[in-house]
């Protein structure tokens, strides 16, 4: 019963934000962008204004948490109850601020490990695509023997190795994603090359680079977006499960990945606890992939 | 002051001498079992979810390191001497042991008992057994215990082992789980065989996965071994463990996440068992790296912390505040009336000046291989440190290699005992100068004199006041910070029944769950 | 006809190039990892002289080329050795272990394939309709918890419940139905973290297609939506799909250790991590090497896939 109420709360709570934050969009958009927002579905509305609310918690974070990111206050598992609304997780430490501090931690690390990956992966997939021949096999055959290694355990060797510094932390992870991006990159591109348009840019005598900026990424978009919506969220994923082997970042500093892990045996107790991470973590995803969609649907053109 | 697990005065000859006249109560019919409770029933399947096991475990006694092998070797062999569950020794293959001066050990070996083969047991399997732990070639973990062994041979029905210096405590290392007793063939043993005399015969075993095995209908001892079939199961994940013996997968689980104890009681479905031992948590810190050379610095940071904090957070509650002490109070010798260290910052900043310093910066190296919650405990000394003008860097590390890049090489890492049966073994191994697994790299020439003349001692009370100066040197001088001893804690089905006392040596009973629990 | 051929022969050629740089890379690594099986086998009670002995046993004190040599040469060969730590030969060690891999892989496969298949294709025709946004923000909302969390979120709810096992346990009675019923929560495990990422990427392919010309004039001839989705999207759409779905086949059989080791289900992965940390080397080669041909074999199915059925790429190979 208590989930059917709460997820009902739930989308009728959506869906006021999605259209408190359409009108106030369109309020504020400046003149000439104000047509995009018009037709804006209340989804990516509602995950507009979720992603802004996580930067704004994100930047904010030492302003509005109520306690330090590491300070130890009291029981371990205190109830919901002022000062600690959430209560406090199995050191004593407060779970909003962790919340809050996981926000920034997370999300930056997930955002420049994405950004990375989609760097070097689609640019050299595209890249293999269009040259063909000996460098495309080349590439494409360290990629597969790359990918043929369980991505865990590629993760751990490498991260074993190398230290398990953030910095490392966010190269490993990227290098693990990108040869999945290069893949993905590298095929849709395939189906674009041979295309009339490229073979009459090519006769116009264009270079690899105009090729792939101006002619292959526009037409390459859209699942290369899809794809980055998700290995976004994977990122988190991977934290979670590097945390698992006993990987990760390191402490006191909070992230949403370890919580999860952390408070993970609660939940055979039906225990809420462990889906504040959880959840803080899904209404990302939902959110930016929403965004994604709305691009998506703009990207292609299509009218309903 | 009274010792609970060795009887008050005990003689010269007694504490040489083990009989079946001082342990017969322990053996076959408990003494300590209540006349009330009901007589074990035999029959049932016993599946135990271990949270131990890998792969690559093999059969080589010499290699044993963990409760599933060992609970494995428990069902299905038999030792010369037995730990009973009061922590007095009693015996098993030995029938008897004696010695006269302590260095000269002389074992008689039981008659009438079978291997699952069919072979009957002599005196030379016994030494073929101990043997393979023995010389240049052994690759067994407890070959250190066989340094002083200079002879060990047959004569008659008894098997006489011949060490360079007494050691009263000689009978305790015989009862260690490395040595089974095997069969032989040539003075050798086969390191790969699972043929043993103990109460269940294998009948198949998949390393990292399972064993099954089955009551052996010829087994030697009455009153043990009651059930039909012994399943052990490695179930790596706590939570699978748990939700193994909330859906009758299993009939007992080790090592209950602290943090669901509470959670599984109020749930009614099972019983939690929290055995109390000599098993800790410890920092081990470096004595001869920088700034842990100093004392007062190793003393400021025993008293920068909340040790009650840990127990109550780490463990849940089920453990014991630890005084930087290895000897626990399940230990003969236990010294509890030691001064306690209790969190006081200003002490620790008293001790920071008289080393020359008003503010210390170290980094420590945890991961969860160490002990579960290595890293929160690490992170909660940290916390609690700051008012003492330390700051402690939580590093940290991998899992996977941690023994073997961290353990003895960072110079403040977290680290576990298990715990052991004597003092002297357990100084021994850990705290004597220049020992090979001493992880504080300690030396202390007091408490290294004090450890050889206590070997030898064979009066009960100086050798008590020997141990308890030595706890007092660890405590006080030693390069080890132990904040808590952690409890054995198991959870299981309400149809599981125990003697009303467990063991404290060792999780599961000593690992002889399967020998001595019954299905009510 | 001919090129696809040339093709495959070339590529089965290129794999076993691939096999062989993945046997240098892993062994490299693990070479490089720090302590060796006999450190990891006698743990912390290690003492030097136990090491040595330990060592010269185990032949650990020849040179790594040398050890590697001796490994590649028994492998053209066809013999894969014997487990370091436990003696046993290796193809009896990950023999069974590989069939219950496959057999989960499958299971969850025959599920989640035709499910993200069916929920891609039907979102993408009634996109932006209710149906479309629930199924995609649940699809999301499941990719977006970690698989362990997955799985005690259904033991919860089906295995507390006595509907399912919690866990797998496979003996020598174990019947395909048993199996099936008892490997039902690893299966949906599995089923619900792939098929999010396949559904999605099938709905994008399908829509990124909408607008072209040609389906354009299919709808202006006044064809029914669900006949332009399916006569002339997906068609054109299947080469991204049949990528997705092999990247997530081989994600089935290579990276499903975290299921393993809550359901308790005996699989490769498990033995792989065991022989990393044990740095038990052969091991963990033949088990590298399984995973890598799994992986170069989909791949070059669905390479193959997608150039039949993209006739334009067909001139360029």
């Amino acid at each position: 019963m208590t989930v059917l109420v709460s997820v009902i709360v739930g989308l009728g709570l959506s869906f006021v934000i999605g259209l408190a934050a359409r009108a106030a969009l369109r309020a504020a958009a400046p003149a000439r962008h104000r047509p995009m927002f018009r037709d804006m579905p209340l989804t990516a509305s509602f995950g507009l204004a979720v992603i802004l609310a996580y930067v704004v918690v994100a930047v904010l974070a030492p302003v509005i948490a109520p306690f330090g990111e590491g300070e130890v206050l009291g029981d371990q598992y205190l109830p919901w109850a002022a000062p600690h609304y959430l209560g406090t997780d199995k050191l004593g430490r407060d779970m909003l601020t962790r919340l809050i501090y996981g926000a920034r931690n997370t999300v930056g690390i997930a955002f420049a490990t994405t950004a990375l990956a989609f760097v070097a992966g689609a640019v050299l997939g595209i890249w293999a695509a269009l040259a063909g021949g000996w460098m495309d096999q080349g590439l494409s055959r360290l990629v597969d023997a790359l990918m043929a290694i369980p991505a865990l355990i590629f993760s751990l060797l490498l991260l074993t190795i190398f230290g398990t510094s953030v910095l490392t932390l966010i190269l490993v992870i990227a290098a693990v994603d990108a040869t999945r991006v290069y893949r993905l990159a590298r095929s849709v591109a395939q189906g674009i090359v041979v295309m009339d348009y490229i073979e009459a840019a090519r006769l116009r005598g264009e270079g690899n680079w105009h090729l792939i900026r101006r002619e292959i990424l526009p037409n390459a978009m859209a699942p290369l977006a899809a794809e980055f919506g998700l290995r976004f969220c994977f990122v988190f994923l991977s934290i979670s499960a590097l945390s698992f082997l006993g990987l990760g970042i390191k402490p006191p500093t909070a992230d949403w990945g370890s919580m999860v892990r952390e408070n993970a045996t609660l939940i055979t107790f039906g225990d809420i606890t462990p889906l504040l991470p959880a959840g803080a973590i899904a209404l990302l995803t939902v959110a930016v992939n929403f965004v994604v969609d709305w691009q998506l649907q703009r990207a292609s053109g299509l009218k309903e | 002051m009274t010792n609970p697990t060795f009887p008050r005065g005990m003689t010269r000859r007694s504490l040489l001498k083990g009989t079946m006249a001082i342990t017969a109560a322990g053996l076959i019919l408990p003494a300590h079992m209540a006349p009330a409770q009901a007589e074990p029933k035999k029959g049932g399947v016993f599946r135990v979810g271990i949270g131990h096991g890998s792969t690559t475990d093999g059969y080589d006694p010499g290699l044993w390191d963990q409760l599933f092998v060992q609970t494995f070797a428990a069902a299905r062999h038999n030792y010369l001497i037995e730990i009973a569950a009061d922590g007095n020794l009693v015996p098993e293959i030995a029938e008897s042991w004696d010695s006269a001066d302590g260095a000269t050990w002389v074992f008689r070996i039981r008659q009438g008992v079978t291997f699952h083969s069919g072979k009957t047991l002599t005196p030379d399997d016994v030494v073929a057994s101990l043997n393979h732990h023995r010389g240049e070639a052994s690759t067994s973990a407890v070959k250190p215990y066989f340094d002083p062994v200079t002879d060990i041979k047959v004569d008659g029905q008894n098997v006489v082992v011949t060490l360079n210096a007494p050691n009263a405590d000689f009978p305790y290392l015989m009862s260690d789980y490395h040595l089974p007793v095997m069969p032989g063939t040539d003075g050798k043993i086969d390191p790969t065989s699972t043929d043993g005399c103990g109460g269940y015969v294998v009948e198949s075993y998949e390393p990292g996965v399972q064993a099954t095995l089955n009551r052996n209908p010829n087994y030697w001892k009455a009153g043990r071994a009651h059930f039909d079939q012994i399943v052990l199961l490695t179930i790596l994940d706590p939570a699978a463990r748990l939700n193994a013996l909330m859906t009758s997968e299993v009939d007992t689980i080790d090592q209950v996440d602290p943090a669901s104890i509470s959670l599984l009681e109020s749930r009614g479905v099972a019983k939690i068992l929290s055995i109390s031992g000599n098993a800790h948590y410890c920092f081990p810190m470096d004595a001869r790296a920088a700034p842990f050379t100093d004392n007062n610095v190793r003393l400021a940071l025993k008293y920068a912390f909340d040790r009650q904090e840990l127990v109550d957070k780490i463990l849940a509650g089920h453990g014991s505040v630890a005084n930087d002490n290895p000897i626990g109070p399940a230990n003969r010798y236990f010294f509890a009336g030691m001064e306690a260290k209790a969190y006081d910052p200003d002490k620790a900043k008293f001790h920071l000046k008289e080393a020359g310093m008003d503010k210390l910066e170290v980094a420590l190296s945890a991961a969860n291989a160490a002990f579960s919650g290595a890293v929160d405990a690490a992170v909660l000394m940290s916390e609690k440190a700051a008012a003492a003008n330390i700051t402690i860097t939580v590093d940290r590390v991998p899992d996977d290699g941690y023994w073997d890049n961290v353990w003895m090489k960072k110079p403040f890492c977290a680290s576990y005992w298990g715990g052991r049966p004597v003092e002297d073994q357990m100084f021994t191994t850990a705290y004597q100068s220049g020992a090979a697994w001493n992880e504080s790299f300690w030396s202390n020439e007091a408490f290294d004199k004090l450890l050889v003349a206590a070997r030898s001692e064979l009066d009960d009370a100086k050798r008590r006041e020997m141990y308890q100066e030595m706890q007092r040197l660890v405590s006080f001088d030693g390069a080890t910070i132990i904040p808590m001893y952690n409890n054995y804690v198991m959870a299981l089905a309400n149809t599981v029944a125990t003697p009303e006392k467990v063991s404290n040596n060792w999780n599961l009973d000593g690992f002889r769950c399967v020998e001595r629990w019954w299905f009510a | 006809m001919t090129g696809i051929w040339r093709m495959i022969g070339q590529r089965l050629l290129l794999g076993v190039l691939t096999l062989f740089i993945i046997s240098l890379v892993i062994f490299g690594a693990t070479e490089l990892l720090p302590g060796d099986l006999a450190r990891e086998l006698l743990g912390q009670s290690a003492t030097e002289e136990t090491l040595a002995a330990l060592r010269e046993q185990l032949g650990l004190n020849e040179p790594a080329p040398v050890r590697y040599w001796n490994w590649l040469t028994g492998v053209l060969q066809g013999d894969f050795g014997v487990s370091m730590a436990t003696q046993r030969p290796i193809s009896e060690l990950v023999g069974a272990r590989l069939g219950n891999t496959l057999f989960l892989a499958l299971y969850a496969a025959a599920l989640s394939v035709p499910l993200s298949l069916l929920l891609g294709v039907l979102a993408a025709l009634w996109r932006n309709s209710v149906f479309d946004r629930a199924s995609n923000a649940l699809a999301l909302t499941v990719i977006s918890f970690p698989e362990f969390f997955v799985a005690y979120i259904l033991i919860l709810w089906l295995a507390q419940t006595g509907l399912f096992p919690s866990m797998v346990r496979i003996t020598g009675a174990t019947t395909t139905g048993d199996l099936l019923y008892s490997a039902f929560l690893p299966a949906l495990t599995l089923t619900l973290v792939v098929t999010a990422h396949m559904m999605r990427m099938t709905r994008a392919a399908i829509i990124n297609l909408m607008a072209s010309p040609y389906i354009e004039m299919a709808r202006l001839k006044g064809m029914s939506p669900m006949r332009v989705v399916l006569r002339h999207a997906v068609p054109n759409a299947l080469a991204p799909i049949i990528n997705v779905v092999a990247l997530n086949l081989a994600y089935l059989i290579t990276g499903v250790v975290v299921v393993e080791v809550v359901f308790v289900y005996p699989g490769l992965g498990q033995l792989m991590i065991d022989a990393v940390t044990n740095r038990d080397i052969p091991v963990v080669q033949a088990i590298a090497l399984i995973f890598a041909s799994a992986y170069v074999l989909l791949n070059l199915l669905a390479d193959v896939l997608s150039t039949v059925t993209n006739p334009r790429l067909m001139h360029r190979t």
